[in-house]
């Protein structure tokens, strides 16, 4: 099971319809599957090829990733949010680990 | 016929010679800020405006991961003794900062000189009785990064007069002595052509304020001897060992060249 520290930084509160940036960050080594070790071997492919976003539950951003992505992905987007609640973050990889975050946002 | 032929040669010989630092700095009236002390320009100052972005933002920046992970391995408590390094050192905003500055600096007791890596090794065998940490393993990094970047913001000012004097001078002859194939020295690229381009790379002074670096192409972060043994490797010389003689009298010669510039870990670099 691979280990993986995600970052997330959402602002605490927002006005309500107010457009707001969300900044993600997770250490991992994205494996493309294209490079070969010393002995000629094929690395497999590893890489978080899922990212989600969901707010109080409901899907709000979603993307997949593919073997270009860089080492330590970051992904930054927008969201407006109507009422209070927590995002969630989940980014899954080849292996099937899942890694998860959350932050809580009140809508003032 | 032959002489033609080779008089042909030589001038092919010139233009690649030409082209291969052709000159294309970046604009000389840019205010660099604190990035630059007169002639002396961090590796920032040449990096694209992407790059730089990375480095500006704190969040978007990957090695910031490893200050994380560095400060929870100062609070771990590992060996015999029992002991993390938060017990002797207390918080290290406050103990270790201004260190990065002054590394790597002369050791009576090993006498030579030691840098910051060797120096948590050292507090880990001898004061926790844990083992010594791989040079570039994640750990050995991480803690490196976290020292390093307690320090950010402040001026390098590495002693290299008394019992350092003698590393100094070894350190900067190693600087000026070309080596490998392609009969190049550090300076060759570092001093005569900063700022020129080689191949589709923008040469640097190479200054290491901002190590232990997260290289874009590495996709991670890396020490300075690690670059140390690129930039021998590629000059087609046989790299020396992490920790060696060699590379920490060469780590102290390049640390003095840029006296003044302030302290980046962790920088980002392409």
């Amino acid at each position: 099971m691979a280990k993986a520290k995600a970052r997330v930084k959402a602002p605490k509160t927002v006005a309500k319809g107010e457009v707001f940036q969300v900044k993600t960050l997770i250490s991992h080594k994205m494996e493309t599957g294209q490079r070969k070790d010393k002995a000629g071997e094929k690395i497999p492919r590893m890489i978080i090829n899922s990212f989600v976003c969901k707010y109080n539950g409901e899907q709000v951003f979603a993307c997949d990733w593919h073997p270009s992505i860089s080492a330590n992905p970051y992904t930054a987007f927008y969201l407006k949010a109507s009422k209070s609640g927590t995002l969630d973050f989940i980014w899954t990889d080849d292996e099937g680990s899942v890694f998860e975050k959350s932050a809580d946002i009140t809508v003032t | 016929m032959k002489k033609t032929h080779q008089g042909l040669l030589a001038v092919i010989g010139m233009a690649v010679g030409a082209t291969a630092f052709a000159t294309a700095s970046p604009a000389h009236d840019v205010d660099w800020g604190a990035y630059q002390i007169g002639d002396l320009r961090s590796g920032y100052t040449y990096a694209t405006a992407e790059t730089r972005a990375i480095q500006d933002d704190d969040f978007a920046n990957p090695a910031m991961i490893r200050v994380d992970s560095g400060e929870a391995l100062w609070n771990k408590v590992e060996g015999e003794v029992g002991k993390s390094c938060a017990e002797c050192h207390g918080d290290a905003s406050d103990s270790m900062r201004g260190v990065a500055t002054s590394y790597p600096k002369y050791d009576g007791a090993l006498g030579k000189l030691k840098n910051i890596e060797q120096q948590i090794n050292a507090c880990r065998t001898e004061q926790m009785k844990a083992d010594a940490w791989k040079y570039e393993s994640s750990e050995l990094l991480s803690m490196t990064v976290y020292v390093r970047h307690q320090s950010r913001g402040m001026p390098i000012s590495v002693a290299i007069d008394g019992p350092a004097a003698p590393y100094f001078e070894k350190g900067k002859e190693f600087y000026y002595q070309r080596r490998g194939l392609l009969d190049m020295s550090c300076a060759n690229c570092h001093v005569d052509n900063a700022g020129g381009i080689i191949r589709a790379n923008t040469l640097s002074q190479g200054q290491t304020t901002g190590f232990p670096v997260y290289r874009l192409k590495w996709q991670k972060v890396g020490s300075t001897h690690r670059r140390f043994r690129g930039c021998n490797k590629q000059v087609r010389s046989t790299p020396y060992a992490y920790g060696s003689d060699e590379y920490l009298n060469l780590e102290l010669f390049v640390a003095w060249r840029g006296r003044g510039l302030l302290v980046e870990t962790p920088a980002i670099r392409n």
